[in-house]
């Protein structure tokens, strides 16, 4: 993990940096956390409607229904199912709270309780983006327009990650942006092996012919070029699966993501003593812990069930930081 | 245009070519005592640069208070709309002797303020020799009972003031209102001069402006002087009702100039008569709170048991010297705008001296003769509801239609002492870009005070510009702007 040695200059203790209402914790938490789906979902949307086009059209977007989990409230509102009320659904629909636009408009709310914390530039950067977001009409994600716009809002995201970098000050807050921005990856990286895992073992016999949903896979998740670079000599089920899981170098992956999640914690608690890190720390070892495993066991018992551990735990940790750290 | 109200005028062509403020006193072109270089630098240098090009950085400076979000929130038919306070690029110019009258006159207010409302919430003086009718005191919806008997450091209620002074067309100064609760736009001084800094640094080289930029420090300073004896790191925070608030981006700014805490009553907690915030690593000790909520909504314990927006308890921590407010509560007593009438008695009463800056000419409609009078002049007068502020419910007599003042005239009838007239004044005007090129606008001036031991007053303030030809009404609420204001050193 970058950018978390040695950051602090020592005997440093004033009110500001010390203290940090908890409010603002949470809403800097949940900033980071809905950034990161933004992205994520972007990534996501780009890849499934270029790679889905080309033979199976519609079919790749129940996966992505089912990614997060939302077949239900999807099938309800967009019966037809096309591949452009998936789009819809996703990209602009502000009940569905997997959309980018609901995910928009919650870091917007956050950034707006962070105004007093926040730079300047962060905080004017989220104005704009989010207000772009917000004219987003449906001719906009026309086939022809839809992979524009999301490296936009790709873009946007990367713009908010440089700013976070280059202007955050670095307390407390910084830490609760972090752990947002780390869990929430891993979450989402969990969901996206899920569902193409699903689609993929369904013709495990004969991976060559099923190489575009390996592709929707590593592509979605900007792991492409580096896994042919890991493994140059071919693609297998437990190669793919094995980089997006444990790989210890791509940014992507869950185990690198989850460590990152727990050197921030262990930080968090040397910096500042006086906050209540024990659980979440707990948590964080049992979930490293279900991190330790081989590739080919877990497949062969069913990834899924080994995913919705992880998620659980995710999840469980997340609502450990919460209570810890934001409820007084 | 009269040839004399002008000076150098050959110096303001070709851009002030064709600038008549007609009757009016012009904030630049009038000519005063001194200032006369700076002017001509100004006109100038606008002259220079063009109308168009006047336009394009107007553009850019809305474009970017847009984009920071410098914007107070509109709600109008369920729909929540942000909108920049409109902003013109022609500075409003105050020239050191008029600066130096304006803070003399403000300190002075302020004080006399702050010595009725302690003499209100102790021995009633003031009440009890009859010099002001005790009832216009006492049966007025912001005298707060539970404040009496309650000493404050330095005898200060009204820390952060905001006055609003308008100029005649003599170029004299009046008040129009005192603003002793929570005054806002302050923020609007410090990010208008940013802006001018940002797109116009070559309008301001060489004039000598004096700069806003340490109102934070200096609130700060004041705020952290009001803390508890014995606190040697005072805690303070500033109460906002949170993000859904019209005036959030204000608060924001300044808690951001003060380097304090933006809380929302939410985040403060009492516990045994003690103010405590609750931080990630548990309860933290409050000392001071600048306090951006009115009294009504402070504390629900105390105050409207249905505030969500409070703090229940701050009024008992408040009442054992535990935690300062800023302003103290029932401060609205002495801004009321019945009570306004009273300041120059007010300040004669407790200083001994005549009101440097005059009130304008106010008849009180709960008494008779004012209301006959009133009622007479409908046409020529500008009428006001006493309790309301952010110019609602008021009758501009002479731009109002005949129906409209027959309909105001039954209200007037229905509950006069809600009421005060003021004659129509001829406000001040200053150059302005307009679509029809530079032109007059009427202006205010609202500086701030903040008043601790001593006052201390925001060089310039807030210029309001009503950006409609010939519209006296500046309020943001109501098509209003705001220019940025130059104290000339």
């Amino acid at each position: 993990m970058s950018g978390t040695a040695d950051l602090d200059p020592p005997g440093t203790d004033v009110r500001m940096r010390a203290t940090l209402p908890a409010r603002y914790g949470e809403a800097i938490f949940w900033l980071a956390r809905y950034m990161e789906r933004i992205e994520n979902l972007a990534r996501m949307l780009d890849v499934t409607e270029s790679f889905a086009r080309d033979d199976r059209g519609v079919g790749n977007w129940r996966s992505v229904a089912q990614i997060n989990g939302d077949d239900a409230l999807f099938h309800e509102k967009y019966p037809q199912a096309s591949g452009a009320d998936a789009l819809r659904f996703y990209m602009l629909d502000g009940d569905n709270p997997t959309s980018i636009r609901f995910a928009m408009r919650a870091a917007y709310q956050n950034a707006r309780t962070l105004r007093p914390l926040i730079s300047t530039e962060m905080w004017a950067q989220i104005n704009v983006f989010n207000k772009e977001i917000e004219g987003l009409v449906p001719a906009d994600i026309a086939p022809s327009r839809l992979s524009g716009l999301c490296s936009r809002i790709k873009d946007g995201c990367h713009t908010h990650a440089g700013l976070i970098e280059a202007t955050f000050y670095r307390d407390q807050g910084w830490y609760f942006y972090q752990l947002g921005k780390y869990l929430e990856r891993a979450d989402q990286a969990t969901r996206l092996l899920d569902v193409h895992h699903h689609l993929l073992t369904v013709a495990r016999d004969d991976l060559g012919a099923d190489r575009s949903e390996w592709q929707i896979l590593l592509r979605a998740s900007a792991g492409y070029h580096a896994f042919r670079r890991v493994s140059p000599r071919g693609i297998s089920l437990d190669a793919v699966v094995g980089f997006m899981l444990f790989d210890e170098a791509f940014p992507r992956s869950i185990r690198l993501c989850v460590r990152t999640v727990g050197s921030l914690l262990e930080r968090l608690r040397q910096t500042y003593p006086m906050l209540r890190s024990t659980k979440p720390l707990e948590c964080y070892d049992e979930l490293d812990a279900s991190l330790t495993r081989a590739v080919a066991p877990l497949i062969a018992a069913g990834l899924h069930d080994y995913l919705d551990l992880l998620q659980q735990q995710l999840g469980g940790l997340s609502n450990e930081i919460t209570r810890a750290y934001f409820e007084v | 245009m009269s040839e004399s109200m002008v000076q150098g005028s050959d110096g303001f062509a070709p851009l002030l070519d064709g600038y008549d403020p007609g009757g009016f006193f012009c904030e630049l072109t009038t000519p005063r005592a001194d200032g006369g270089r700076e002017v001509r630098l100004i006109a100038e240098r606008l002259a220079h640069l063009g109308v168009e090009e006047l336009r394009r950085r107007a553009r850019q400076i809305e474009r970017s208070l847009y984009d920071l979000g410098v914007t107070f929130t509109v709600y109008s038919d369920a729909n929540a709309i942000d909108r920049i306070l409109p902003f013109d690029l022609v500075p409003r110019v105050l020239f050191a002797a008029e600066w130096a009258e304006i803070e003399a006159g403000i300190a002075q207010r302020v004080r006399a303020l702050n010595l009725f409302l302690h003499d209100v919430y102790h021995d009633q003086h003031i009440l009890k020799d009859g010099t002001i009718p005790p009832e216009l005191v006492l049966k007025n919806a912001n005298f707060r009972p539970e404040m009496v008997g309650i000493d404050l450091k330095h005898g200060t209620y009204i820390h952060i003031c905001g006055v609003d002074l308008v100029r005649d067309e003599h170029g004299r100064f009046f008040v129009l209102e005192d603003n002793g609760r929570t005054p806002s736009g302050a923020s609007y001084v410090i990010e208008n001069r940013h802006a001018m800094l940002r797109v116009f640094p070559d309008l301001m080289a060489d004039i000598g402006v004096r700069p806003v930029d340490n109102y934070g420090l200096k609130l700060q300073a004041a705020m952290g002087a009001l803390a508890p004896a014995g606190v040697a790191d005072p805690h303070v925070v500033l109460l906002s009702p949170g993000i859904y608030n019209s005036a959030y981006f204000e608060h924001v700014c300044l808690a951001r100039e003060m380097g304090a805490w933006l809380v929302e009553g939410r985040d403060l907690v009492a516990i045994d008569d003690r103010i405590y915030m609750r931080t990630t690593a548990g309860l933290v000790p409050v000392h001071v709170i600048y306090r951006r909520i009115n009294d009504d909504f402070l504390d629900p314990a105390v105050f409207r048991p249905d505030s969500a927006l409070g703090v229940p308890g701050v009024m008992a921590a408040f009442r054992k010297g535990n935690v300062a407010l800023a302003n103290a509560i029932g401060t609205g007593v002495a801004d009321d705008k019945a009570v306004y009438a009273y300041v120059p008695k007010i300040i004669r009463y407790y200083l001994g001296e005549d009101a440097i800056l005059p009130n304008v000419e106010t008849n009180i409609c709960r008494e008779p003769a004012a209301l006959r009078y009133t009622l007479d002049n409908l046409d020529k007068l500008v009428v006001k509801p006493v309790g309301e502020s952010g110019g609602y419910g008021l009758l501009v007599g002479p731009a109002a239609t005949k129906p409209e003042i027959a309909a105001f005239r039954t209200q007037l009838e229905r509950d006069p002492a809600n009421y005060i007239s003021q004659p129509t004044l001829k406000l001040s005007v200053a150059p302005t870009l307009t679509e029809a090129g530079i032109a007059p606008r009427h202006v205010d001036l609202r500086p701030f005070a903040i008043t601790g031991e001593t006052t201390w007053v925001l060089p310039g303030g807030l210029t309001r510009v009503a950006l409609k030809q010939g519209s006296l009404v500046v309020n943001s609420s109501q098509g209003g702007g705001s220019k940025d204001t130059w104290v000339l050193a």
